[in-house]
């Protein structure tokens, strides 16, 4: 199967993609979680021009309006519909603009691992050897420590911050592409038009980037899709433990860390909806990561 | 005396549902075995052959299922069983025997446990007595020190050793009834042989009948007493081995003979039926080996009847006739 | 199998030396050693000495061996925070959260493993549907959150269970655990279930996978053709081949169960390492940083070991393979 497929590779291109797309909204609930997800982008693109107001910008903050009640309607009129936190900053504009860091971070994190980690792998099967037992050692080694506690002790040696967790993060998960895009390169080394393209003295790096690395695209957009919504759990969860963002620049690991405390007092919305923001973010990337991998995954075509 | 094993009008279908049907992988099959005979049930892939085997065993996967017709077994519809009554006669009276000896034991246990367990599923005896049986049964299929095969896993056994573990354990329970699917094939032709013979002379001690199920028909015609030929589902002809094999009706049944290659002469090109086995989701109007027969005619748009011919019978408006052979 | 278990041991080593290394280049040369080293409240003659006694004015080389030596001998230095040796801070805290880690993993394990052989055999059921589902919800939902909702539903509005602390310990073999008295145990269960919540869905989806990917085995319709009860077959013959994944899994997640324990164990409050790492880091408390991280590594090493080993154990053809 695969030697045919080889050969009819770039004529079928186009129809696997419509078939693809077709079959990617076949299901509803990945369809579903498509739509919601290009709904969150939407607003967190948005959040500027459509938050209530800048939650980031203390002066339009109103400290007489901290803990106010979801519905509840402050001096100026401004409705709050989901409440206020301590600092009376809206919840609404605060879910909006710490979309907005959720998904920078996500994107960011997954895209840049995505990239180093596919490189560092395309580089290990190409080269083989010494390369490859010294990459695929730091691999074994990187992934046999939990993404979290890799996190924890890059922020340990970089200090606290947004771009410091990205930059864990990045460091945190790289190496699970590296190891897929290695197993793929390795079983596509050894066919033949890797073969005939030494044979023609392509260089080295064309080799990888022309020909091994379009193979490997599939499971590395699954797993980068995945890996979105595990870097926005993460930063979240960094930023709960107060080591992502600032207190004045909350993301929603941050809104939710800073109603913890009202919570129990049973001040609920504080801590609340930031969570169902986070929830319903994370359920529909992963909605549409799961779809795709069934989709792209070369088993379940045949 | 009633046949030991009386299939009638069995269909099988994949798929489909109480109104819609489904894709027939076998379709209207029927035979009888009598007891200690041998029967070859022959096919390509795909003739549905492996799927009467099983359907008989009532070991269809999902969404396999029986959709009509008769299983008599010494007399009783086991049709009508419940799941446990047919448990009960699973590895008891009718055992089976699979195609590939790598792939039917089970990794993780020891020969000793997956012999032992098959023992207790139908014997309330202790363990240390189903442990002496299962040493007697690896002992009768020629297993070299059995007592200390017993603690060793599949993966220390060669292919042949793994199809006589399967056998042995076949054979656990003397069932009046094996079920063979392909059992040799996925071996060295000289271990075939041997697994073969061993097969026969285990079977014929304990008057064990067999359907023996195949695409050789060296192997039909060395072991087998009645011959069932399917094609895409239906049986073509049926009939004692030494009638069928010499002197066919049906005109797949003589193409097969005529593409066994040792019935070519040499240097002659080898013989093969033109064309390929249809799928049966697009089975042809009418007799489905139609076209890949040279005999066709237009009255072939009919599907032709089972018609008996003395002890044998073939579904065909066209049969072959060997005067030289009658 | 000795000379694999040996060849398995000098791997472990590899590791723990390749760790100690990546930790001494992200504390020594990545973050400056001076602050990491010494307490910014410090005067000059403190910062000399201490300089000093680290040999921070030898060269790197030299700096790490001298690092090595530390490790050896247990010697991370004196907490910024607590005056006392990290070690012994983080040591003091390793019950409690070892404690909070077992009982997650076995609520995790006792809901995750029939689930998913439920989920698994009959997967056409509704049931089933529903059970999936709610794995990619408890997939999905930040652990974090989870603790807060629990804490707000559980505590708050049915005040039903505390939320703070481990509650009274009783000693046993000379360390204090919770589950022993009825108070400790009511502390324990909201905060073990919070951190039970992810792995259960893990456990429960890899053995749903597993049950598939077993059932079709010829192995299995054989072991039916033989006439076995259902309950035998799932019980051992599918069973005995998910254990392997399932140990690994289990091996693995209770690692990745101890390092998330940090966010459980700052919701509630539970006193154990996680908590003092937060804290650590937030105060910039290094060499306690620098403790817990080399006793992660070694608890990673020796959990990865031990799986190896029961990996053996459980599968057959590895064993061969050793032996060849």
């Amino acid at each position: 199967m695969t030697e045919l497929e080889d050969t009819t590779i770039a004529a079928s291109e186009r129809g696997r993609l419509r078939k693809g797309i077709t079959d990617f909204f076949a299901s509803p609930v990945a369809a579903t979680g498509f739509v919601t997800l290009i709904i969150i982008c939407g607003l967190a693109l948005l959040a500027p021009w459509i938050s209530p107001q800048n939650p980031y910008d203390l002066m339009q903050l109103d400290i007489m309006d901290g803990r106010l009640a979801p519905g509840s309607e402050s001096m100026s009129g401004l409705v709050y519909h989901l409440g206020t936190d301590s600092q009376g900053r809206d919840i609404l504009s605060g879910i909006l603009y710490g979309l907005r860091t959720s998904l920078i971070v996500g994107v960011l994190s997954a895209f840049a691992a995505a990239i180093i980690g596919t490189t560092i792998g395309l580089i290990a099967a190409y080269r083989g050897r010494r390369t490859e037992t010294i990459i695929m050692r730091l691999v074994d080694l990187q992934l046999s420590l939990p993404t979290i506690l890799m996190a924890l002790m890059m922020l340990a040696i970089l200090g606290k911050g947004v771009m410091n967790v990205v930059i864990a993060l990045i460091i945190a998960e790289w190496a699970t592409y590296a190891r897929t895009v290695r197993g793929i390169a390795l079983v596509e080394r050894e066919k033949e038009y890797i073969e005939a393209a030494r044979m023609l003295r392509l260089p080295g790096w064309r080799i990888l980037f022309r020909h091994l690395l379009p193979n490997c695209l599939a499971p590395v957009i699954v797993i980068a899709t995945m890996q979105v919504a595990r870097a926005i759990g993460l930063e979240a969860t960094l930023s709960f433990l107060g080591l992502g963002a600032s207190v004045t620049e909350p993301s929603l690991g941050m809104l939710i860390s800073s109603g913890y405390q009202y919570l129990l007092t049973g001040l609920y919305w504080i801590s609340f909806f930031p969570g169902i923001a986070l929830l319903i973010t994370i359920v529909a990337i992963n909605l549409v990561g799961d779809r795709l991998r069934d989709v792209l995954n070369p088993r379940s075509m045949s | 005396m009633t046949p030991l094993l009386e299939v009638s009008n069995l269909v099988t279908e994949f798929g489909g549902g109480k109104d819609r049907p489904g894709l027939r992988a076998v379709n209207g099959v029927s035979f009888t075995v009598e007891r200690g005979k041998v029967l070859g049930l022959v096919g390509e892939s795909g003739s549905g052959k492996s799927v009467t085997g099983f359907s008989i065993m009532r070991l269809l996967e999902k969404p396999g299922r029986i959709a009509g017709g008769q299983v008599l077994f010494d007399g009783e519809d086991i049709a009508g069983y419940s799941d446990d009554e047919m448990r009960q006669l699973r590895g008891r009276r009718i055992a089976m025997v699979f195609q590939d000896p790598m792939t039917t034991l089970n990794p993780v246990l020891t020969i000793g446990t997956q012999m032992i367990e098959a023992v207790q599923a139908h014997d309330p005896v202790s363990k240390d007595a189903a442990r002496q049986r299962a040493r007697d049964a690896l002992g009768l299929v020629g297993i070299p020190s059995p007592e200390e095969r017993l603690s060793a896993y599949p993966h220390q056994f060669s292919g042949g050793m793994r199809q006589r573990v399967a056998i042995a354990i076949a054979l656990l329970h003397k069932p009046d009834l094996i079920i063979a699917d392909e059992p040799t094939t996925a071996l060295d032709v000289t271990i075939q042989s041997q697994i073969i013979s061993e097969f026969q002379r285990l079977t014929e001690e304990a008057n064990t009948a067999v359907i023996w199920i195949t695409h050789d028909l060296a192997i039909v015609s060395r072991l087998a007493d009645e011959i069932a030929v399917m094609y895409a589902g239906r049986l073509v002809e049926t009939g004692p081995v030494g009638q069928v094999l010499t002197d066919p009706r049906h005109p797949y049944t003589a193409g097969l003979i005529a593409s066994v290659p040792s019935q070519n002469r040499r240097g002659e090109p080898l013989r093969q039926i033109r064309g390929m086995t249809p799928a049966i989701d697009r089975l042809p109007k009418g007799c489905s080996f139609r076209a890949r027969c040279d005999r066709a005619t237009n009255g072939c748009l009919r599907l032709p009847d089972l018609a008996p011919e003395g002890a044998r019978s073939f579904r065909c408006f066209h049969p072959v006739m060997n005067e030289s052979a009658s | 199998m000795v000379t694999s278990i040996i060849r398995r041991l000098m791997q472990a080593l590899f590791v723990i030396l390749a760790m100690t290394v990546i930790v001494f280049i992200g504390v020594s040369v990545i973050g400056n050693p001076v602050d990491i080293l010494i307490n910014p409240d410090a005067n000059q003659a403190e910062r000399a000495r201490v300089i000093a006694h680290y040999g921070l004015d030898q060269p790197l080389w030299k700096q790490y061996l001298l690092f090595l030596q530390g490790l050896l001998r247990g010697d991370f230095g004196d907490s910024f925070v607590y005056g006392r040796p990290a070690l012994g801070l983080i040591l003091e805290r390793l019950p409690a959260t070892l404690e909070l880690a077992i009982t997650a993993l076995v609520i995790a394990l006792v809901f995750g493993l029939p689930l998913g052989l439920y989920a698994g055999l009959y997967p056409g059921r509704i049931s089933s549907r529903i059970i999936m589902s709610g794995s990619v919800l408890g997939f999905s939902l930040p652990t974090f959150w989870v603790g807060l909702m629990l804490v707000m539903v559980f505590s708050v509005e049915l005040g039903w269970l505390p939320t703070n602390g481990r509650g009274p310990t009783l000693a046993l073999f000379g360390v204090e655990w919770s589950f022993l008295t009825w108070e400790g145990m009511r502390h324990l269960i909201l905060p073990a279930f919070n951190l039970a919540l992810f792995k259960t869905s893990l456990i429960l989806r890899l053995v749903r996978a597993g049950v598939q990917e077993v059932l079709p085995q010829d192995y299995v319709k054989f072991a039916r053709a033989k006439g076995l009860r259902e309950s035998r077959i799932i019980a051992v013959h599918v069973l005995k081949n998910l254990m392997i994944p399932v140990v690994t899994i289990i091996g693995l997640e209770f690692g990745s169960l101890i390092a998330f324990s940090v966010v459980t164990e700052s919701i509630f409050a539970w006193p154990g390492m996680g908590k003092l790492i937060i804290d650590s880091i937030n105060l910039l408390d290094r060499p306690v940083i620098v403790a817990y991280l080399m006793m992660m590594v070694l608890l990673f090493v020796v959990l990865n070991f031990i799986i190896d080993v029961c990996y053996t154990i459980l599968d057959p053809r590895i064993r061969l393979d050793a032996k060849a």
